[in-house]
């Protein structure tokens, strides 16, 4: 018998005006997609806390996608600029903790776009397969450690967004 | 946990039944997760029967909490919530699963589809035990309109609300009112005269006595809220006491200095440094350019002044400011044309006699520069040949990629006056043909009988290079002809430019001093594409006309009048309930650093210097979030997206990946890599 094949679990923040309408959408045309991602909705790429994303990943998911407005279309007027400059900085660490670049993803996705965003979803699904499982739970070994990893990368965030007055 | 979560999950006929096995669902919701207190599966959750069953589940097993795994939010998340709230539930205790949109319609295997249901309805019955009440608040609608941009759109949209008993404010920045439609000379396709249907109008406005009309004004600041906008108005100085004048003109026709007009007359005629637009002017109170004006460049002239009979001329006057409320606020601000210039090929500013479709509208109206004469850049001669190119500066990926809707019909229209007014012969060089309303394909077929002749494709160029028999002196248009399949230089007198419709060049400014959208082009963003055309996502503003995305005037004007019943609506109730999606700052646990105060682009939050911390006035707030995941003391919570309802999400979501890895509980040793 072929061995199983890996199916990944992926998390994806989508925004309520465009990326959570593209999904809508990518169901009403009858678009199917690889059925790997579990979405959750907020208003606005802008309210993706990078907690949410290493939270995701520390309970077992192996990839996060953000998915908001393009840029200039936020329905907030420009939050998915700051969504982007947070996404770069969340990267920028993530990278340190040595995850692969595929496993989060920031796509842009408007409201028209279902078929767009069932592509970027179906990419983002055999990359993360290509990748294996992260197994960051089990690749911890103290209990609390994923949560201060966690807390740590959150501060050196928040530091990060401070504007210099 | 102590809530108890009632779980229904939809059939949706056979749209999620048939893909999701619901009774298995609906069995291991109610026997898995916790705090399940009562699991169903109905085959309409929206019909009324639907409804009753959640509420009577409500009052007779005292749910505390609603689960609705159904259709996408979008669609029905009200009709629940409004059940939960006839059984006495607060309807922000309810949350719904897109089975639907996100499983069954997306999900080719039945199996993992029911997975997938399955780990939505964990996401969701865990978020939604972390629900707090939530109670929109409800604040008065002052019953004043500020309508910005006077043309066609905010001209109707004005009148609608006027009439309708309203007061408006009607801010114009050039000196009269009246927009693009006030240089046409017909309109299309019926060919009215464009004055005889606009100018009543115009008078009607001036004269309203609910209308207060702002000419020469812009809106300078902008702050508050649905129901209670606050607006300071810059009026410019006109120079002239708008109390005294008479509108007499005496002032204008003693004025020695003349100047090209480069906004009504398109840079086709003059006018003087003091001067009205054009004759019917509304207000017909003329302004001082203190650009041309000889006074203001030398000190001396002031024959304007001398010759006023009514002592209206004041060269003291300054700038003035109106502060007003209004409780809602409609923008009308229009189009600017496409400057023909960004093709070189075209020949426009190059070619004297290559012209763009404003200079014709202008040269076609019997006021206008030419008195309605179709004649060359001499301002004599007649032409014998004309081409019209279409698509100039549309659908084209260089300039721009959308449809500028109105210039095939204004084309045919341009080709009808010219066989009415010339002998010319008149080509049209057109991409496709678009004539899709009421009217328009008929009047297409009218001008096939009057012989304009069509070739349907892109003009390469247009050039005085003359090679061949007969287009010496003659302007050649070169373009493939793909009807024919062939290449053609087509030799003519004169060329018009058919120029796209774009956005105001300051449209993202003036979007964001009221904080709407634009799309990437600049065009102001509706709140939904077909079911909210003239709504935005800023509660109280509404857009109208072309500012919106071009259009022809039937269609700017039935947007003028549904922003103004959108308005009357919001008035006639008094109230208006404010959205509890908002964020807050808990004031003990403000560091006072202030990173949110940038972050907010409705200027929602502000630093209070006494107590050295934030505060959001949740009124402005519209709830995006984006401060509540900046703030480094996470003292500002999300209200309905708290971080604790976000992570309870992940967690249901996660459910199965959970319990298989012990995420609560990492067993594998490993270093962990340092930061
Ligand atoms: C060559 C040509 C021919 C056309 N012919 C026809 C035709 O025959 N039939 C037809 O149906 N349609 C025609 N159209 C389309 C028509 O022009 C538009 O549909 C219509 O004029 C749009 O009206 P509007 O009120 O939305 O915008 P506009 O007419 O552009 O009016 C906007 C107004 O807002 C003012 N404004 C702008 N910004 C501000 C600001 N920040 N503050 C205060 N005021 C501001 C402007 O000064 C202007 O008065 C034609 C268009 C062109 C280019
Ligand atoms: S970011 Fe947080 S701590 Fe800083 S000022 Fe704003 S609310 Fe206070
Ligand atoms: S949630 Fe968004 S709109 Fe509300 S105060 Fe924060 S940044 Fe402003
Ligand atoms: S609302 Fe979609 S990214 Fe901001």
């Amino acid at each position: 018998m072929a061995e199983e094949r890996f199916e990944p679990k992926i998390v994806a923040f989508l925004c309520n005006w465009c990326s959570y309408r593209a999904a809508d959408l990518a169901g009403t045309a009858r678009i199917k997609y690889q059925p790997n991602v579990r979405m959750i909705r907020v208003m606005c790429s802008g309210r993706v806390d990078p907690t949410f994303v290493l939270k995701a990943l520390a309970l077992g998911a192996d990839g996060v996608m953000i998915a908001g407005c393009h840029p200039g279309e936020c329905h907030y007027l420009e939050q998915n600029y700051k969504a982007m400059r947070r996404f770069s900085m969340l990267k920028h660490s993530l990278r340190a903790l040595g995850l692969e670049e595929d496993r989060v993803r920031l796509q842009w996705a408007s409201a028209a776009e279902g078929v767009q965003l069932a592509e970027a979803i179906n990419e983002m699904v055999d990359q993360v397969r290509a990748l294996g499982p992260l197994n960051w739970p089990g690749n911890w070994s103290e209990d609390g450690e994923v949560e201060a990893a966690i807390e740590r990368l959150a501060e050196e965030h928040a530091e990060a967004m401070e504007v210099p007055a | 946990m102590t809530e108890k979560v009632g779980v229904y999950i939809c059939h949706c006929g056979s749209n999620i039944a048939g893909v999701v096995d619901v009774e298995e669902v609906a069995k291991w919701a109610g026997e898995n997760l916790e705090g399940v207190a009562v699991s169903r599966e109905y085959k309409f959750m929206c019909s009324s029967l639907g409804q009753e069953l959640i509420e009577d589940d409500i009052k007779n097993e005292g749910l505390t909490r609603v689960v609705v795994a159904a259709c996408s939010p979008h669609l029905h998340e009200r009709t629940f919530r409004r059940a939960c709230a006839n059984a006495g539930l607060n309807p922000y205790l309810c949350h719904m699963a897109s089975i639907r949109e996100q499983v069954s319609w997306v999900v080719e295997d039945n199996e993992v589809a029911t997975e997938k249901a399955k780990a939505m309805i964990a996401g969701a019955v865990n978020r939604v035990q972390l629900h707090e009440e939530l109670e929109p608040s409800l604040v008065p609608v002052n019953p004043n309109t500020l309508v910005v941009g006077g043309g066609i759109a905010g001209i109707q949209a004005s009148l609608e609300l006027a009439d309708a008993g309203y007061p408006v404010y009607l801010v114009e920045r050039e000196p009269s009112i009246g927009g693009h439609m006030a240089q046409f000379d017909k309109t299309f396709p019926t060919l009215d005269c464009a004055a005889c249907i606009l100018t009543p109008k115009m008078s009607d406005v001036g004269a309203h006595p609910n209308i207060n009309l702002l000419s020469y004004s812009e809106v300078e600041e902008v702050s508050g809220y649905v129901g209670n906008f606050s607006v300071r108005i810059k009026k410019k100085a006109k120079y002239v006491d708008e109390e005294l004048c008479t509108g007499c003109g005496i002032c204008i026709e003693k004025c020695p200095k003349k100047v090209i007009d480069d906004v009504f007359e398109a840079g086709m005629g003059y006018r003087k440094s003091i001067y009205r637009p054009f004759p019917q002017a509304v207000p017909n109170i003329p302004v001082i350019d203190t650009v041309s004006c000889t006074y203001f460049e030398t000190g001396k002239c002031k024959a304007c002044e001398i010759f006023c009979p009514t002592e209206a001329i004041d060269f003291e006057q300054q700038d003035s400011y109106l502060d007003i409320d209004v409780g809602n606020i409609i923008l009308a601000t229009g189009y600017d044309l496409f400057d023909c210039k960004t093709i070189p090929q075209y020949g426009y500013g190059r070619l004297a006699n290559v012209f763009t479709s404003l200079e014709f509208e202008r040269m076609c109206n019997a006021s206008g520069p030419t008195e309605g004469k179709i004649v060359l850049r001499d301002g004599v001669t007649e032409p014998e040949s004309v081409a019209i190119i279409h698509c100039v500066g549309s659908r084209d990926e260089n300039y721009n990629r959308y449809c500028s809707a109105i210039c095939c019909m204004s084309s045919l229209k341009f080709g009808h006056l010219v066989v009415e007014k010339t002998d010319a012969e008149v080509f049209s060089c057109y991409i496709d043909m678009r004539t899709n309303q009421k009217g328009y394909e008929e009047f297409y077929e009218r001008l096939l009988e009057e012989g304009m002749n069509f070739v349907r494709g892109k003009v390469a160029e247009v050039t005085d290079a003359f090679r061949l028999p007969g287009e010496e002196g003659k302007l050649i248009v070169q373009v493939e002809d793909t009807l024919l399949g062939i290449q053609r230089r087509i030799p003519v007198d004169m060329v018009i430019l058919m120029a796209a419709l774009e956005p105001r060049a300051d449209a993202r400014e003036v979007g964001l001093q009221f904080g709407i959208a634009c799309s990437m082009e600049g065009w102001f963003t509706e709140r939904h594409p077909k079911l909210d055309p003239v709504a935005t996502m800023t509660d109280g503003i509404f857009i109208a006309g072309a500012a919106q995305g071009p259009k022809d005037i039937p269609a700017v004007v039935a947007q003028g009048a549904a922003a103004a019943a959108r308005v009357q609506g919001m008035i006639t109730k008094g109230t208006v309930e404010i959205e509890p999606v908002v964020a807050t700052i808990t004031e003990e646990m403000c560091s006072g650093c202030r990173i949110c105060n940038t972050l907010c682009p409705f200027n929602a939050i502000e630093y209070l210097e006494d107590k050295e911390v934030s505060y959001i006035n949740t009124a402005l707030c519209k709830g995006c979030g984006t401060c509540v995941a900046a703030c480094p003391a996470q003292a500002i919570s999300g209200a309905h997206y708290s971080n604790e309802q976000i992570f309870a999400e992940i967690e249901g979501l996660l459910y199965d990946v959970i319990s298989g890895n012990g995420a609560k509980a990492p067993q594998v040793e490993q270093e962990p890599v340092p930061a």
